[in-house]
């Protein structure tokens, strides 16, 4: 089950299930559907920030030092970011280990 | 207060929605429906109602756009009928927990295959589960009438959600009857102009039919279906306004000579004229006889049933739908189920009858009388029985 802040009994349900706010998928944090997670190599990272273009989800951030790093409450271990990296910086690793 | 002409019942359905002043009109053709739409393109391409005539390119997309109009806040209407409804299936479950208050005449038609554009229940049968309110009209007044409680009862704040007005393909539509055509203020007394609780609005952006995943989808559903049951008020008010407003009265549920019958015929839609007909010739011969028939059959009128159902030992319910593989027909396991293990509750005899425009004829009711009593004195094998099918 993921994660709500938003989680609601059905009769306060908004009317129609409609959403007013803007952006509010936020607060819905589905993370802990990934099975693999991107780990990134820093000896690799030319900081291109082609994982941040293809991120289907937008969890990609700059990190102050320049590199990218996918949020985990959010990102869902799809391997589009590793798949895309043009110096293989990146590799999906199981979230067992 | 009104005039009384000589009508085809579509043509009359088609004047109630200009009534209604719907704002919206998005609709495909398709037999028995077509003359509602047609007569209704008609109306707009004369300039006679203000509306917006979408023709589209199928069902699908006559009740995507009508989604769509309701959700802009516009007074929403269609038409469609057996394989029309079919194609549409996909979107129909769409408009209910959406909340849109879309109002649509089904004509009743068989589904193919065989190919059949003749009558019987099975098309809404197979869409019963679409979360929309249904009624079911037995002749063309009650046809025009219910479509005027659909706009009300629809588009109450309270209510919020979308109407079938269900009338039995050729049998009501293609049928010229006698039927008192509403005057346009009675109308505008009856149904205020439609005031949305959430309308599509540039200025003020909302997000209509998001995902729900499995966190919200069960609570989403509850609001829904809680919603549906509520309605019931609603629509009891909406029928109450119109009988003062009009003078006719409509309840969830009607009888006819009901009282200490001990066999209750149970119909609903148009077959129920002929079954007024056969009672009658069955209590001439001194039979303890009645019916019940259902005008209401979503949200299900579960107390007002049991009370019309009164003492009576049996009840034959007259399905128009044979769904394959079934215990029985919709109506017949609808009834079951209300009246299971109900101390005193009456044998409840299921029949599959009226099937692709096969007639059910006041000889066919009589027989059906004569099996559910025979099946109360011994138990019959089959949970439902298919009437008037040739074996050879």
């Amino acid at each position: 089950m993921a994660q709500i802040d938003a989680i609601v009994g059905w009769k306060d349900l908004p009317f129609g299930c409609h959403v007013y706010e803007p952006g509010s998928t936020a607060k819905f944090r589905t993370g802990d559907w990934r099975s693999q997670r991107p780990v990134l190599d820093k000896e690799k990272c030319i900081k291109c920030g082609m994982c941040w273009v293809f991120c289907p989800d937008m969890c990609y951030s700059q990190t102050e030092e320049g590199y990218f790093e996918a949020n985990m409450e959010y990102c869902k271990g799809c391997g589009i970011c590793a798949h895309e990296c043009p110096k293989d910086a990146i590799t999906m690793v199981p979230e067992e280990d | 207060m009104g005039k009384r002409v000589g009508i085809e019942v579509s043509i009359a359905i088609a004047d109630a929605v200009k009534l209604a002043r719907a704002d919206v009109i998005a609709a495909y053709p398709i037999t028995p429906q077509t003359h509602i739409v047609e007569h209704l393109s008609e109306i707009v391409a004369n300039g006679e109602l203000d509306a917006e005539f979408i023709t589209v390119e199928s069902e699908h997309a006559a009740m995507s756009c009508c989604c769509g109009s309701s959700a802009a806040g516009a007074r929403t209407y269609t038409a469609t009928s057996s394989q029309g409804l079919a194609l549409m299936s996909e979107i129909l479950y769409h408009p209910g927990p959406m909340r849109l208050p879309i109002v649509m005449t089904v004509a009743n038609r068989a589904l193919a295959a065989p190919i059949s554009i003749w009558n019987d229940h099975q098309d809404i049968m197979a869409q019963r589960d679409i979360g929309w309110i249904q009624t079911f009209a037995e002749n063309g007044q009650e046809a025009v009438d219910l479509t005027l409680h659909a706009f009300r009862v629809a588009e109450d704040r309270k209510v919020s959600l979308p109407m079938i007005v269900n009338i039995d393909g050729f049998t009501l539509s293609h049928v010229i009857e006698p039927i008192v055509i509403p005057d346009q203020e009675e109308v505008d007394a009856y149904l205020p102009a439609f005031k949305p609780r959430v309308r599509l609005d540039v200025k003020k952006p909302v997000t209509m039919g998001p995902v729900g995943i499995p966190e919200v989808y069960t609570e989403a559903k509850m609001a829904h279906n809680e919603a549906i049951k509520a309605s019931k008020r609603v629509i009891l008010q909406g029928w109450k306004e119109f009988a003062e407003i009009f003078g006719r009265e409509y309840n969830p549920v009607e009888t006819y000579r009901s009282e200490d019958a001990e066999v209750l015929l149970v119909t609903m839609g148009s077959i129920s004229e002929t079954a007024m007909s056969a009672v009658d010739a069955m209590r001439d011969k001194g039979a303890s006889v009645g019916l019940v028939r259902i005008r209401l059959w979503r949200p299900f009128p579960g107390p007002e049933f049991r009370k019309a159902a009164g003492k009576a030992s049996v009840l034959a319910v007259i399905d128009r739908c044979l769904p394959p593989g079934a215990v029985c027909g919709p109506v017949g396991a609808e009834l079951r189920s209300l009246f299971y293990k109900m101390p005193g509750a009456p044998k409840i005899f299921s029949f599959v009858a009226g099937l692709g425009g096969r007639d059910v004829t006041v000889e066919r009711f009589e027989e059906i009388v004569d099996k559910a009593r025979a099946y109360a004195k011994k138990r019959p094998t089959e949970l439902y029985e298919v009437i008037g099918v040739r074996e050879i």
